[in-house]
């Protein structure tokens, strides 16, 4: 009982860290695409009363981190929203492990569980748009 | 508008209502799609897009802190996200299904209902149920620190909380907020998990449940990172400013006028809705 309850701290503790993290990563990247974004073109009238989609490589995580490296300041931006959504992902992932790793084979399937929908939010919703 | 007044806006409109929700309780989230559509004139789809990657931001920002004093309880929230986050790929998908007009309405009524939602409180029995069954095999009942040290607590109705949830989550998919007024709805009076413990777990379940339907919008097109940089970044650090805050400052009145200024959008969003002007 008792180290189960160090296990759990332990636990806590990481995915606190993980989720302080994630988000800090994500504010650095998105606030450096910002500068540039801002910097390059600040007198650009913006639009956003009517709905034209994003460009393709703005849509699909590959496409964004392709875009991102290639200097594109929305594609640095969006790869730190990328970021940003990916955090409670790995949020998920570490709960796994450490579900795998107190032998909790019940909540490890209900672990499973969500991370396989959110991995097909991301990957493979396009099936289904 | 210009890039640099459009973020400097926007902005600063996102950091009041980051920190009008954290010091309230009542979440910034549900204020950001009215004010950028109503405000700022944004699309509908575009404001969703951008409100859910904020509240993704919020809820790991402020989780981490309570995860770390022990509030919330990982095992009920992972496994009550099994619902939610089935909900919001439905409510995800159905939102390119459903015109904007209708979903302003229902917005406007989420917003309402989460004014009201948040005031009240379930009346303490002093008599503990005994522990039930489903429950206790999904070994949900935990304890938590307290004044007088460390109190425990059972959970029931654990069909019904989940019934909520994938409600909660669906919602949350199909209009890009967090749903924590509904979440707390599902644990505090339908599972009767004790009220911190219930804001916590939901602060950290909404994180996860937004990034369901993160995905979809972002295959759809709906987040726009010109957009979405100063909304995010505006309620992240106006949540953080409001937490700080929160401990020093007596909020019952400004809680009150927020509530109102929730309510009286929500009202706008259904009328104009109504009026088919989205």
């Amino acid at each position: 009982m008792r180290t189960r309850q160090v296990d759990e701290e332990k636990l806590e503790n990481l995915i606190a860290n993980l989720l302080r993290l994630g988000v800090v990563l994500s504010a650095c990247v998105v606030m450096s695409g910002a500068v540039m974004y801002l910097g390059f073109h600040p007198w650009r009238r913006v639009n956003y009363r009517t709905f034209q989609g994003e460009p393709d490589e703005l849509k699909t995580a590959h496409g964004v981190v392709q875009y991102a490296f290639s200097g594109n300041a929305n594609g640095i931006m969006q790869l730190g929203l990328l970021l940003l959504i990916a955090t409670p992902i790995a949020r998920v992932i570490s709960s796994a492990v450490a579900f795998a790793l107190e032998g909790d084979k019940m909540y490890l399937l209900f672990t499973l569980l969500v991370l396989a929908v959110l991995l097909y939010s991301l990957f493979g919703s396009f099936l289904i748009v | 508008m210009n890039v640099l007044e459009f973020t400097f806006l926007v902005w600063t409109g996102s950091l009041l209502a980051g920190f009008l929700g954290a010091l309230t309780g009542l979440g910034g989230g549900v204020v950001l799609v009215p004010l950028l559509t109503l405000v700022f004139k944004v699309d509908f789809r575009y404001a969703i897009g951008a409100s859910l990657v904020s509240v993704i931001a919020t809820s790991s920002g402020s989780a981490a802190a309570y995860v770390k004093e022990g509030f919330s309880n990982i095992r009920i929230g992972m496994f009550l996200e099994i619902a939610t986050t089935l909900g919001a790929l439905l409510g995800a998908y159905l939102t390119a299904k459903v015109p904007a007009s209708a979903l302003a309405v229902i917005l406007g009524v989420v917003l309402i209902y989460s004014a009201f939602v948040a005031r009240r409180t379930r009346p303490r029995t002093e008599t503990p149920d005994p522990p039930d069954p489903l429950a206790t095999k999904l070994k949900m009942n935990g304890t938590f620190p307290d004044t007088s040290g460390v109190r425990s607590y059972n959970v029931y109705r654990v069909p019904a909380g989940l019934g909520v949830m994938f409600g909660a989550g669906a919602i949350s998919g199909l209009l890009g907020i967090g749903s924590g007024a509904l979440k707390v709805v599902a644990m505090d009076q339908a599972m009767k998990i004790p009220f911190k413990v219930s804001t916590t777990t939901s602060n950290f379940m909404i994180g996860v449940t937004a990034a369901a339907s993160a995905g979809i919008y972002l295959s759809r097109g709906y987040i726009d990172p010109g957009l979405a940089m100063p909304v995010m970044i505006g309620v992240l650090i106006g949540s953080l400013m409001g937490t700080r805050v929160l401990v020093k400052t007596q909020t019952k009145l400004l809680r009150l006028v927020f509530s109102g200024v929730i309510v009286l959008l929500g009202l706008q969003m259904v009328v104009k809705g109504l009026q088919g002007g989205f």
